[in-house]
């Protein structure tokens, strides 16, 4: 189980119980109390200032309190651990296709190992989908055109649901899977069977198909900017804007270069859109990443889509 | 029988249900009373069409399997279940019928300040309705209620665009009613009826109306939007054409969660109006009670990215939205306990519009509790688009707007037809009501943080107890429903003559005779007394067998 959304869960039921229970056994108590008996008049009542401060300041108070402890929770399911393994998710009608950073690809079943801090990267090929696992807590829509982000922890082998939450046609309903979660060393087992390699390496091929490599060469001499430890560094625009360069960037770097120009370079690249599928384009932004992991320092620089905040290792989880 | 009642019965009086005859005399009426009934046979009308969809839901659900109805007819039947009972029953329920019969009554005017313009808005809901309707028997719509975009602009095969300006043209009737209240109220009061003497029913119509003014033309550019990007491909909302699908969601809640306001506002007023009348009391607190209804109108506006917490906004966004949700639900609050208040030391009598209201607040009470769960950021994550949203939505705007619906329609009954309806019949129905309500979207919160998503066509065998018991449920509801149905019309023909104020209640509306006279009142009234003077009216000599006091 999910323990801090349970948690305030249940802090809310026992709180809204109570208050339930206050208004019904008053209701109940003044219906039977002062029911209509011949001959006696209702004692009319103005009202009261300090009674209807009292019932609008005590709410406020509590109304804090939760909303507070609610948005820790929330910072934490969207706050993803620096070191977490990555998965990209590419939503579609009416299916999950998911591919690990470690190269294994899958359909509507995801493989994870239990206790290691799982980020998803994704994106939608056409409608809005949303990526749901009752039993971790999480949601996040995925959406075209751009990379949102949800991660976990799990915490108990087993299989659980994988929903998609957002309605996206016909076969929404149809659009369900299982996040398999399992002991590390099975997981190994299962990693190592029938993998194609790093999605980083897939990247570097589709890199060098693309011909990439003509103008985003590996010192300063190229017409495109140099990508080597790019990743999560924060980049200066042509226009005065400066950008981190997260997933998102460089996926509309690809699709819509005229974008965002980078300071002391012109705006001569053709656009991918249309071009590369979902899953190059992922393989690409892995590679893209990969350049910078060699150099961890720089990768340090920013996180992802959400902004950086302490990674708590007490986030989504299952017992 | 009483021998007053029977007198006042003895010779028929002129009024506005006998002064003219014929269909013409209907149809191209300027009356605010008949323009009322003309609504109410209209939402009526829409009601159980909406109703028919949502039982075939049930039944679908009845099993885990899709086994009764196609994938895409079930899609179709919750989009269409929901269009047809937000914006053709829920949204024109109590202010196009009730607030049409009753505001200008209620302040003392002989009609709303634009007559013809409340015909036109009639009109207007009609022909939004008729498009409706052939959208629906051509083929149907399959995007939800919410034509979330892309898939509406580029990926529906339906008729979105039919439906969308079906809800376009029924839209304007909505902005034509408010703007007439809104004038109405400020314009037409009667000599003496001061603001701080306006029945709370006044103040709850016109925080409608300021939201129906203010928020409706949003939602019908919105709707233009969609259009112009599904026909004519401009990149408004789709990413692949440029545009942004979030940009959709801001615009669609900026109107679409005001327009839950719009629901369950007027249902407020018709509580504070029987409460005090059963209790035989003063509202507690009327001034809190009423600016209750402005602020809740104002920071309503204000909330609506609550809708998408896991939509990809930002964080810090979020958190100021999740915030402003906390900050609307005091006002809501404070009339809870305040009708609550308002039966301390009262002398209440259970008539069925009070049992309606018992049922009111209980089922609102719910609902709005339940809203806190949806307003914390780390629950939401989790229940957004399960179950648990649709209990919640359904505990406000059936169990709250519907409930306050049909406590109003037999409070005003007598008012409205001149006819009293059967009491007991109306008791059982207000119980059936209730159970029913309660059994068809209780078990729905749990089947919601069990992690059922909404809008499933099938699901996982796990949900199917939950899913019986809500199927069980609807049928009752449904007999609750239909019930009321049948002895309303059937009092038309049978029921008692009602005298003019059958529950001796405070209010301009029944110093008056039932049914009333075309402009209302023989002279124009002169309000010399406070809201709720049921202090004075405890020796009124009128009415003394009247049912609240036998």
């Amino acid at each position: 189980m999910a323990g801090n959304v349970d948690a305030l869960y249940i802090f809310l039921l026992i709180v809204t119980g109570l208050v339930t229970l206050l208004i019904f056994v008053c209701l109940l108590f003044f219906a039977a109390r002062f029911r209509h008996r011949p001959g006696v008049e209702a004692e009319q009542i103005e009202g009261s200032t300090p009674l209807e401060l009292t019932w609008s300041i005590i709410p406020m108070g509590v109304f804090i309190v939760i909303f507070l402890w609610g948005a820790v929770v929330y910072f934490q399911e969207r706050t993803p651990p620096r070191d977490a393994t990555e998965v990209y998710v590419v939503a579609k009608q009416w299916m999950w296709k998911l591919e690990h950073a470690e190269g294994q690809r899958e359909i509507n079943e995801l493989h994870v190992p239990v206790g290691r801090d799982v980020k998803m990267i994704m994106t939608s090929q056409d409608a809005i989908h949303s990526f749901y696992v009752p039993a971790f807590r999480i949601k996040q829509d995925v959406l075209p055109g751009r990379y949102t982000v949800a991660w976990f922890r799990a915490t108990k082998p087993g299989t659980y649901h994988l929903f998609c939450a957002e309605y996206c046609g016909t076969l929404h309903s149809g659009m369900i899977g299982s996040v398999v979660v399992m002991e590390p060393a099975q997981y190994e087992a299962w990693m190592n069977g029938g993998s194609t390699g790093p999605l980083s390496a897939t990247g570097e091929k589709v890199f060098a198909e693309l011909g990439c490599g003509t103008c985003h060469r590996s010192d300063e001499t190229g017409r495109g900017p140099n990508l080597q430890g790019l990743f999560g560094k924060t980049v200066q625009l042509e226009d005065g804007r400066t950008v981190t360069a997260d997933e998102n960037y460089i996926r509309e770097s690809i699709l819509d270069p005229g974008a965002k120009i980078v300071k002391g370079f012109k705006p001569v690249m053709p656009t991918f859109q249309g071009i590369i599928s979902e899953e190059q384009l992922n393989a690409l932004v892995a590679y893209v990443k990969s350049l910078s992991a060699a150099k961890p320092g720089n990768a340090v620089a920013a996180g992802s889509t959400p902004p950086p905040a302490k990674a708590s290792p007490q986030g989504s989880q299952v017992q | 029988m009483s021998m007053a009642s029977a007198s006042i019965q003895m010779v028929e009086r002129e009024n506005y249900l006998n002064k003219h005859y014929g269909v013409g005399s209907w149809l191209f009426t300027t009356d605010h009373k008949r323009i009322a009934l003309l609504y109410l046979i209209s939402i009526t009308f829409f009601f159980f069409i909406g109703g028919f969809f949502a039982l075939l839901i049930r039944l679908e659900l009845l099993t885990p399997a899709g086994d009764l109805v196609q994938a895409d007819t079930y899609n179709k039947l919750f989009t269409m279940h929901g269009m047809v009972m937000i914006f053709f029953f829920l949204i024109p329920s109590i202010p196009a019928v009730l607030g049409n019969f009753l505001v200008p009554m209620m302040i003392g005017a002989k009609d709303l300040a634009f007559p013809r313009i409340n015909l036109l808005s009639w009109y207007l809901y009609i022909i939004g309705g008729v498009m409706m309707l052939h959208c629906m028997l051509t083929g149907g719509v399959d995007t939800g209620w919410t034509f979330y975009v892309p898939f509406s602009t580029a990926f529906s095969n339906t008729k979105v665009v039919e439906a969308g300006l079906a809800i376009f043209v029924t839209g304007f009737s909505s902005i034509l009613t408010g703007l007439n209240f809104v004038v109405t109220i400020h314009r037409m009061r009667a000599p003496g009826m001061t603001w701080s003497r306006l029945p709370l029913f006044i103040w709850a119509h016109y925080a409608t109306s300021i939201i129906q003014l203010l928020g409706t033309p949003v939602i019908a550019i919105t709707i233009v939007l969609v259009a112009a990007e599904r026909a004519l491909h401009l990149g408004i909302f789709d990413p692949k054409l440029g545009g942004d699908p979030l940009l959709f969601q801001h615009l669609f809640w900026f109107y679409s969660h005001p327009a839950v306001y719009i629901m369950i506002l007027p249902a407020m007023g018709v509580e504070s109006e029987i409460i005090a009348c059963y209790s035989r009391k003063r509202i507690f607190g009327y001034s809190f009670v009423a600016f209750s209804s402005i602020a809740i109108a104002v920071f309503g506006f204000l909330v609506w990215a609550h809708h998408m917490f896991v939509a990809g906004i930002s964080v810090y966004s979020a958190l100021v939205f999740s915030l402003l949700s906390y900050l609307v639900a005091i006002p809501s609050a404070v009339k809870v306990f305040n009708w609550t208040a308002t039966m301390y030391k009262g002398s209440i009598h259970y008539d069925a519009p009070m049992l309606y209201a018992f049922g009111f607040i209980g089922l609102f009470t719910m609902g709005g509790l339940t809203g806190l769960f949806l307003a914390a950021l780390g629950i939401d994550v989790h229940v957004t688009d399960t179950y648990f949203v649709i209990a919640h939505f359904h505990y406000i705007m059936v169990g709250g707007a519907v409930m306050g619906y049909l406590g109003g329609m037999h409070f005003w009954w007598p008012k409205i037809s001149g006819r009293l309806y059967p009491e007991g019949w109306a008791k059982l129905a207000a119980l059936i009501v209730f159970i029913g309500f309660n059994l068809t979207f209780f078990p729905q919160f749990i089947l919601g943080y069990v992690g059922m998503p909404r809008r499933y066509y099938q699901y996982p065998p796990e949900f199917q107890v939950l899913n019986v018991l809500s199927t069980a449920g609807a049928t009752i509801l449904g007999v609750g429903y239909l019930l009321p149905m049948v002895y309303f019309l059937w009092s038309m023909r049978y029921g008692k003559p009602a005298p003019d104020n059958p529950w001796n209640a405070a209010g301009l509306e029944w110093r008056t005779a039932s049914p009333p006279p075309t402009f209302n009142f023989d002279e124009e009234p002169v309000v010399t007394w406070e809201a709720y003077n049921y202090d004075e009216l405890k020796s009124m000599p009128v009415n003394e067998e009247a049912p609240v006091d036998r």
